[in-house]
């Protein structure tokens, strides 16, 4: 029997799918500390941004740029100390600027450059597609093949891929199964499995394929595939301003405007006054006035969120989707595999009348040992550890043994046992081979007596009508404990699994029942408790009946429920809550998912997923872990806090600059103006130069702020703004008095 | 006199001042939005609707509101500019001619844009008529428009999802005259009428003084236009004397009257704006920053008028100079801090003799973009401009995108916030900084040095924010000044409401976001702090440089 030898080897070469086990999993790469060597690498990026048609984008910096020049050509023309410093001074403004979104970007490049390393120019072997027998169409055995460079595919192409090859493009498996390594992409060592159909049948170009052949019809185009996406992302090369960027931007160009005209307009009263400044002093307050603190940092904070994204193996599509996974009113989440383990285990044994509870135990745990689904490892499992201990012993009770197998006619399955003449309690003893026969091919073992024992586990009510049928008659008694035993599993949101046995042609008699349980992950509480607290309202999406459905999310202490749900009900759901002016996000990677993905604002898809669902979604994870949508959440919530946080800051450091820079101007005409020198700095000229140089460096000491982003806990909006206020408005206010003093000192013994 | 002796009646009367405010702004906010939500019309209403043939039920989208009140506006500034050009030969013109192109230019503008800048002596230059048809008519028209202006925005931010309507024009204009204004005026006239303001249509009484010195009073329909002068927060008084005149404003009582009228209206719109939001917490929150930096300012220009340096105040107990000793101090800053904080601009003491701090003080509530509590209307959509700014600078702290009551704040939202914080700022300093510069600009002003510049920056502020009120010593009856000023008031008033109906549009058309625990709480104390920290950081920050070359160096002098 060649063919299930060879199913068995393919079955031995599947290595185990990582799963989200344990939660919360953060499945990370090490954060990566500013070094000094990162900085050094930056400086030439640095310069070549200085450029002004580059700079024109941000035109914050643009006017700085532009009174740098101005100052250095007024130094030249005049040379004076005085002038030559702030000249200085405000080119490093500028440069500093771009240092911080040259840094940014240059941790996005080592990552690119081992995504680079994938994209190899391989050889594809593309199948022939004319001279193709419908038999060889079907099964892609023995087509005809060519070599032909991976750059060359087309969209619609189908390839042979074997083991140790690369997978030349990305595309969807339509023959075979096969492990792949997606360690280049997703830096997890284990290999993941790939196969034609269902939801696992995406593979990604620049992959490698372990063991096993598959046939791959290519879904992109060279050049555009999901790597070529991935490095242009992590670059920041395709990095396109999001709509609250450029809404920010706007009003910071309006204050900029505005300090223009404050500044351009001081000159007539300056004169009026008998008080005419220099050109020079007057480029130095506007550069101190304009928001320079944050128009500075604010492409290195967008750059940075998206690579704290990258850094958590979620690849964003878009910038918009990280902004609107701030502002979600609303969290999909399918239950199985994201809020609970994703299958039913057994709890608990339930026997009834006069059985004990090791014997029902012993019986689920007989029906169940041949059953390879996770319920019935589960009640091997429970049985093992809780009802027999030592149930190591009990390896071998399969000799003979017949599998009884699941139909949805009689909703049952189980095992039937042949009872040895004289044997201890029924128990036999597996063949010295020791493999179970769990093939359930009839004939292959060789009865041992005429009695069998029949064990059936079952829904409540498909057993009691095969119990019946054996001739048995339930009294009242009986029936009622039954029914209590069944609504005491049901109503908390189990599944009661009814065991019964028949041993010969006697009448069956009930054993007990089998609590079934999903069981939620520990910390899904609170995480929840937390989004709530965030605002964000979670609903948990499952197939299961209501009553289920609700005790399961009363346990995980998710504040909604969609149950018995279809594809169309979960589009349903997001279009409603859109409707609302909610933003919803959900995580899917199911073909039927699309839709919904498609549909809600914030769309997580799976890797593992089809292709469909990627392109559907606006993010990628690359670990696969639906949980991850409350950690993308938080991301985007960081990012928005980062530039609210520097905004404010930005602006409130005006008021010290005022104090430094107002009393220093006009102070020789009217000498009163020297009680708003309240930091009593040591000269007009030193207090300038001072301003300038704390606009200039704190630019500096906000780039580590601006790449890792704010400290941010998940809290209600209340306290975050009092938090963050607090601290980067009021000290906002307050830092720049100490830190132009601090310049002060040192400048006037420089100068 | 000493200060002490004057601190209670004074606080006495802020009390009162403040609880009456206080009781009437409940009623009156549910009242005015009962008037501009109400489908029911009144007769009066019905026939002025059949008359200018508009369907007072068709709602209308944010431009065509815009071109109905530009339109309305145009017509106004036309009317009124001929009516003063031709009063030599119209009736009750007291012998007065026509006024010159330049003054008629500056007085049509003025106010029709709710400005009602004083070039002239209302008794030396407009006949009754041009008062009651012209000013008179303007006085209720202008402050309604400024009012629909405010509910249109209020409208925007309650609705959700609708194609950008935001309300119809001409109901909304028919609507504030007709149900708030005109009633309203015509109580405060009998009251003002009770407390010894004249109201008749007299030429010129001659009399003989104690002196025996022969004087021509002239009489007028003073107490009608008196109330909705301060009412409809425009400030144009029916003498130059304005308020301090004892014709128009006689005693203590009357002048409480004029200063709760004053206030009466922007006190009350966050109430209106609450409930039309559906959540008055919000209301609530507007007002209290309004009165909050009322207060203070309040305060600070007493103080400063109490504390008055020089001989002068030390022997009068107070800087009394400029002030009317029949009001006392106190009364007198308490009505310049409000007509200044308003937009009104009527006086009964002359600003440009408050002591430096004080006159700065005056200067830097029309300076802030008079929010607090600001003119009718004008007052309530500045503050919710600033909100926006607020929620934009400090919203996003909480880690979300901003959004304000429901609605995001995005880039075009924000490009129109923009320009709306940048046009008043920019026609006050260019227009004060070419004055400064200019011979003609410079020949206007009357004090050497910083005091000069405080007049003249005092006078382009007035001019850009629709105030009206004066330093005096800023001669503004010359072309200069009439041309300039009448720009400065034309595009200070119609492009910060073309932005502001825009806006309005623009957050009609949104779909209202539902609050969560996650949104920024825009009524808890401490958003009313960032916001008072917003509008004076952000629109206090554009004024530094030029009012420490005026009121600050010579306060410090």
């Amino acid at each position: 029997m060649s063919t299930p030898t060879q199913n068995e080897s393919t079955i031995a070469a599947r290595p185990e799918v990582p799963g989200p086990e344990h939660f919360p999993h953060r499945h990370t790469r090490p954060a990566r500390a500013l070094t000094w060597s990162q900085v050094r690498e930056a400086v030439p990026a640095a310069l070549r941004k200085l450029d002004p048609r580059d700079l024109w984008h941000s035109p914050v910096m643009f006017v700085v740029e532009v009174g740098a020049l101005v100052t250095t050509v007024l130094a030249i023309v005049q040379p004076a100390v005085f002038a030559w410093w702030i000249a200085g001074w405000l080119w490093a403004t500028v440069v500093f600027a771009t240092l911080a979104e040259a840094i940014a970007e240059s941790r996005g490049k080592a990552q690119a450059s081992t995504l680079r390393a994938t994209q190899q120019q391989t050889t594809a072997h593309r199948i022939v597609a004319s001279p193709m027998t419908p038999e060889s169409a079907a099964t892609f055995d023995g087509v005809e093949t060519v070599e032909v460079p991976s750059a060359t595919l087309r969209v619609g192409d189908v390839v042979v891929v074997t083991a140790g090859q690369a997978i030349p493009g990305d595309g969807d498996v339509i023959d075979g199964v096969a492990s792949v390594d997606e360690s280049a992409i997703t830096g997890e060592s284990a290999p993941v499995i790939r196969e034609s159909g269902g939801d696992r049948s995406a593979v990604t170009g620049g992959t490698r394929v372990l063991s096993d052949r598959i046939v791959v019809r290519i879904t992109a185009p060279a050049g555009q595939t999901f790597v070529d996406r991935m490095i242009a992302l992590v670059e920041g090369s395709e990095r396109q301003r999001t709509p609250n960027e450029i809404a920010l931007n706007i009003l910071l160009t309006s204050l900029t405007i505005v300090f223009l005209l404050a500044v351009a307009t001081l000159q007539p009263f300056a004169v009026y006054s008998g008080a005419r400044q220099s050109l020079l002093v007057l480029v130095a307050l506007l550069v101190c006035l304009i928001p320079t603190t944050i128009g500075a940092l604010l492409s290195a904070i967008g750059i940075a969120g998206m690579d704290r994204l990258v850094q958590r193996n979620v690849l964003a599509m878009s910038g918009r989707a990280v902004e609107a996974a701030g502002d979600v009113d609303v969290l999909l989440l399918d239950k199985t595999g994201t809020i609970t383990y994703g299958n039913r285990r057994a709890t608990e044994v339930l026997p009834l009348g006069s059985i004990g509870p090791r014997e029902l135990a012993d019986a689920a745990r007989l029906a169940s040992l041949a059953d390879a689904t996770p319920e019935g490892r589960s009640i091997v499992e429970l049985v093992d550890t809780r009802y027999a201990p030592d149930g190591g012993a009990g390896a071998g009770r399969l000799a003979g043994a017949e599998l009884v197998p699941f139909t949805a006619q009689t909703r049952m399955s189980g095992v039937d046992l042949p009872v040895p003449s004289g044997a201890d309690g029924g128990v036999g003893r597996l063949p010295r081979d020791g493999a179970p026969s769990a093939d359930g091919i009839p004939g292959n073992h060789e009865p041992s007596s005429g009695t069998v024992r029949r064990i059936r586990k079952g829904a409540g009510s498909a057993i009691q009508r095969w119990v019946l049928s054996t001739g048995t008659a339930l009294s009242d008694a009986e029936k009622a404990e039954l029914t209590e035993h069944i609504d005491a599993v049901s109503r908390p949101g189990g599944t009661p699994l009814v065991v019964a046995e028949q041993t010969g042609d006697r009448p069956a008699r009930i054993l007990g029942v089998v609590r079934l349980k999903d069981v939620v992950k520990n910390g899904m509480r609170e995480r929840f408790d937390e989004l709530r607290a965030m605002g964000i309202r979670s609903v948990m999406v499952t197939g299961d009946n209501a009553v289920t459905a609700r005790a399961i999310a009363a346990e995980a202490g998710v504040d909604d429920v969609l149950a018995e749900a279809t594809p169309e009900d979960k589009l349903a759901l997001i279009r409603r809550e859109q409707e609302g002016g909610r933003l919803v996000a959900m995580a899917g990677d199911g073909t039927n998912d699309a839709p919904a993905l498609a549909q809600s604002d914030v769309g997580v898809a799976m890797n593992t997923g089809t292709t469909a669902a990627k392109e559907a979604g606006n993010m990628v994870d690359l670990d696969s872990d639906p949980t991850k949508l409350i950690e993308i959440v938080e991301i985007g919530k960081q990012l928005l806090i980062t530039r609210g946080a520097l905004t404010t800051f930005s602006v409130a450091n005006d008021v010290a600059k005022y104090f430094a820079i107002l009393p220093a101007m006009f102070v020789g005409v009217f000498p009163q103006l020297d009680v708003l020198n309240i930091m009593r700095l040591s000269s007009p000229e030193s207090a300038i130069l001072s301003a300038v140089i704390f606009n200039a460096l704190i630019i500096l000491v906000l780039v580590p702020l601006a790449l890792h982003g704010v400290r941010y806990r998940p809290a209600s909006a209340s306290a975050l703004l009092r938090r963050n206020l607090l601290i980067y408005g009021l000290g906002g206010l307050i830092a720049p008095f100490a830190g132009i003093k601090l310049i002060d000192l040192v400048v006037s013994l420089l100068v | 006199m000493s200060p002490a002796v004057e601190i209670w009646p004074a606080v006495a009367q802020i009390g009162i001042l403040v609880l009456l405010l206080a009781l009437v702004h409940v009623p009156f906010g549910a009242y005015m939005a009962r008037v501009y939500t109400s489908p029911a019309h009144l007769r009066v209403e019905r026939a002025f609707y059949r008359a200018v043939r508009v369907d007072p039920d068709a709602e209308q989208r944010w431009m065509s509101y815009l071109l109905s009140l530009l339109g309305f506006s145009l017509v106004s500034v036309l009317f009124l500019y001929a009516l003063e050009r031709l009063q030599g030969a119209l009736p009750w013109n007291l012998g007065l001619a026509g006024i010159d192109p330049a003054g008629a230019w500056s007085t049509a503008v003025s106010f029709t844009t709710n400005t009602n800048w004083q070039w002239y002596s209302g008794e030396a230059t407009a006949s009754h008529l041009t008062q009651m048809a012209g000013f008179a008519v303007q006085n209720f028209v202008s402050a309604s428009v400024g009012m629909a202006v405010a509910i249109a925005l209020v409208r925007g931010f309650a609705r959700s999802g609708t194609d950008a309507r935001i309300g119809n024009f001409w109901t909304d204009l028919t609507r504030g005259v007709v149900r708030i204004l005109l009633p309203i005026s015509f109580v405060a006239a009998f009251a003002l009428m009770a407390g010894g303001v004249i109201q008749n249509l007299d030429p010129h009484t001659a009399i003989t003084t104690i002196e025996g010195a022969t004087q021509h009073l002239l009489g007028g329909p003073v107490a009608s236009q008196e109330a909705i002068k301060d009412l409809g927060t425009n400030g144009g008084g029916f003498f130059n004397a304005n308020s301090s005149h004892p014709f128009e404003n006689p005693n203590p009582i009357t002048n409480l009257i004029e200063i709760f009228l004053l206030l009466v209206i922007p006190f009350t719109l966050p109430r209106t704006f609450g409930i039309m939001v559906g959540d008055k917490r919000q209301g609530w929150t507007v007002l209290a920053v309004m009165a909050g930096l009322w207060a203070a300012s309040l305060a600070l220009t007493t103080w400063a008028e109490l504390a008055g340096p020089g001989s002068a105040p030390e022997a009068a107990g107070a800087a009394m100079e400029g002030k009317e000793v029949r009001f006392g101090l106190p009364a007198s800053a308490l009505f310049a801090v409000s007509t200044t904080a308003t937009s009104t601009g009527s006086v009964n003491s002359m600003h440009d003799s408050f002591t430096a701090p004080g006159g700065g003080m005056l200067l830097f509530n029309i300076l802030l973009g008079e929010v607090a509590p600001g003119g009718v209307g004008a007052g309530l959509y500045g503050m919710l401009v600033l909100a926006v700014v607020a929620v934009f600078i400090a919203g996003l702290m909480v880690g979300r995108t901003p959004e304000y009551l429901g609605k995001k704040i995005g880039r075009h939202e924000m490009t129109l916030v923009a320009l709306y914080v940048l046009t008043v700022p920019a026609l006050v300093l260019i227009g004060t900084a070419v004055s400064v510069v200019t011979g003609p600009g410079l020949a206007g002003i009357q004090d050497p040095g910083a005091h000069g510049l405080s007049e003249a920056l005092y006078g382009f502020a007035s001019a850009a924010n629709n105030n009206g009120s004066a330093f005096a010593g800023l001669s503004t009856g010359t072309p200069w000044y009439e041309w300039l000023q009448g720009l400065a008031m034309l595009f200070g008033r119609f492009v910060p409401i073309a932005l502001v109906l825009a806006l309005a549009g623009r957050l009609a058309s949104q779909t209202k976001i539902p609050a969560s625990a996650g949104t920024l709480p825009t009524h808890r104390p401490l958003f009313a702090g960032l916001l008072a920290g917003v509008t004076l950081i952000v629109v206090g920050l554009t004024f530094i440089p030029v009012l420490s070359l005026g009121p600050v160096v010579e306060s410090l002098s």
